[in-house]
């Protein structure tokens, strides 16, 4: 999954879809999952780095990547 | 050295219904190309395009075209006695079929104008628009005139609620009932007459662009916007410049088709599924046109030359993301000023204490 050509991820995490003008806020975790999908790696590698670097167990985050994932989808943000 | 030139325009309304004038007067001070002299044209003394600082060198009332346009023509006549006008950009809808039938006279005069032809006009009315759509293969939602309050019982066959209630010009309001319809009937006819045009309600995001038509068929600007904030009048407020590849390749079309001549602005429904209606092509510059100078095309420029008879070479890119946001602002004038405007019809530029 990467996200649509059209949409920038600044630094602070802030998103700006240049096709539609909307922008979006990131809280640091959703900023490392997109840096994490832009920089190609799968659903298994994005649960280990989270499994590593954050005090979360894979129950919990699964729960919320898969959240994150349906809002960037119902945002249209992502490549289908 | 830069080339001068005397440029009229109109539109100083600069209020929370801005006309144009004051966007496209900003636009031509920052030209490259040519210094300005600006003669403002003012139906009201209050247009505050008029008192603002470093926009209009003198302004000149004008009589509204309903007036007549010999009247209109005349005070034209007498103006371009004393200022030797290069090019002048009427920039209301109202005063635009005037100035195009004028265009001869105008040119006798001197004076150079860059309008889309009678029948460009025409054909894109909201009247009229189903009709357009057709011919250039673009979707446009379906509309009906009203010309009579008892039409609008029979509108429940064909239309499911809400729908749009536009004026011939000006005004668009959404109406969930029939006794809405009425009270926007009411309302609309009155200041613009008739007909009244209902149309389908498109549910998505609108999107608009501003283009400029050399009038052979080549775009010589377009720059795509999505209002950000929207006034209750329906005005943008806050803007930002977007990348739609799709629109842009509808406007080169519909400039293609129609060799469009002059600015215009496009307003386009883009619905959820990705699919694009147009509701209104306006035959002029819009009032948001000095976000495309910001982005990188200077449409006010370029018509200027255009109307010049200059070569243009056509802008392709613009920057993605460039926003723009309305203000207000309270300017502290004198009685002075409003004396000399209402009692001579005219008046030099202004400075105001901030």
């Amino acid at each position: 999954m990467k996200l649509k050509n059209n949409i920038a991820v600044s630094e602070s995490g802030f998103v700006f879809d240049a096709g539609t003008g909307e922008s979006y806020s990131l809280n640091p975790v959703g900023a490392d999952i997109i840096k994490l999908m832009n920089e190609g790696k799968s659903q298994e590698e994005i649960l280990a780095f989270f499994l590593e670097n954050y005090d979360v167990t894979q129950g919990i985050f699964e729960s919320a990547y898969f959240d994150f994932i349906s809002t960037l989808n119902q945002f249209n943000l992502v490549e289908r | 050295m830069k080339k001068e030139l005397c440029i009229a325009v109109t539109g100083l309304n600069n209020t929370d219904n801005p006309g144009p004038g004051i966007p496209v007067i900003r636009s031509l001070r920052e030209s490259k190309e040519f210094n300005v002299r600006i003669i403002g044209l003012a139906y009201e003394n209050l247009e505050p395009g008029i008192y603002m600082n470093n926009m209009v060198d003198k302004t000149y009332q004008i009589p509204y075209p309903s007036g007549g346009s010999d009247a209109l023509l005349e005070r034209i006549q007498y103006i371009n006695s004393k200022e030797n006008i290069d090019v002048l950009i009427p920039n209301f809808d109202a005063e635009l079929y005037t100035f195009m039938k004028a265009e001869q006279r105008l040119l006798e005069m001197g004076i150079h104008t860059f309008l889309p032809t009678i029948h460009q006009f025409e054909e894109r009315h909201k009247a009229v628009l189903p009709k357009f759509g057709e011919k250039y293969g673009i979707n446009v939602p379906k509309s009906t005139n009203l010309t009579s309050v008892a039409d609008i019982r029979k509108l429940k066959k064909e239309y499911q609620f809400p729908v749009l209630v536009k004026g011939k010009f000006y005004d668009a309001h959404i109406a969930y009932n029939e006794e809405q319809i009425t009270s926007y009937y009411n309302k609309i006819s009155s200041k613009w007459g008739l007909p009244i045009i209902i149309q389908e309600f498109v549910k998505g995001t609108e999107v608009n662009v501003v283009a400029l038509g050399d009038g052979e068929g080549n775009t010589i600007g377009a720059v795509p916007m999505r209002k950000q904030f929207i006034t209750d009048k329906g005005k943008a407020w806050g803007g930002i410049t977007i990348k739609d590849d799709q629109m842009l390749d509808l406007t080169h079309k519909l400039i293609e088709n129609t060799k469009w001549r002059g600015g215009m602005e496009l307003e386009m429904i883009r619905t959820n599924e990705g699919k694009y209606y147009m509701i209104e092509i306006n035959p002029r510059i819009p009032a948001w046109v000095y976000l495309a100078v910001g982005a990188g095309q200077n449409i006010p420029e370029a018509l200027v030359k255009l109307a010049m008879n200059e070569k243009v070479e056509a802008m392709s890119t613009y920057s993605t993301g460039t926003m723009f946001v309305r203000y207000s602002y309270d300017m502290i004038g004198d009685i002075s000023q409003f004396e000399k405007l209402s009692m001579t019809g005219e008046l030099e530029n202004i400075h105001i204490k901030a």
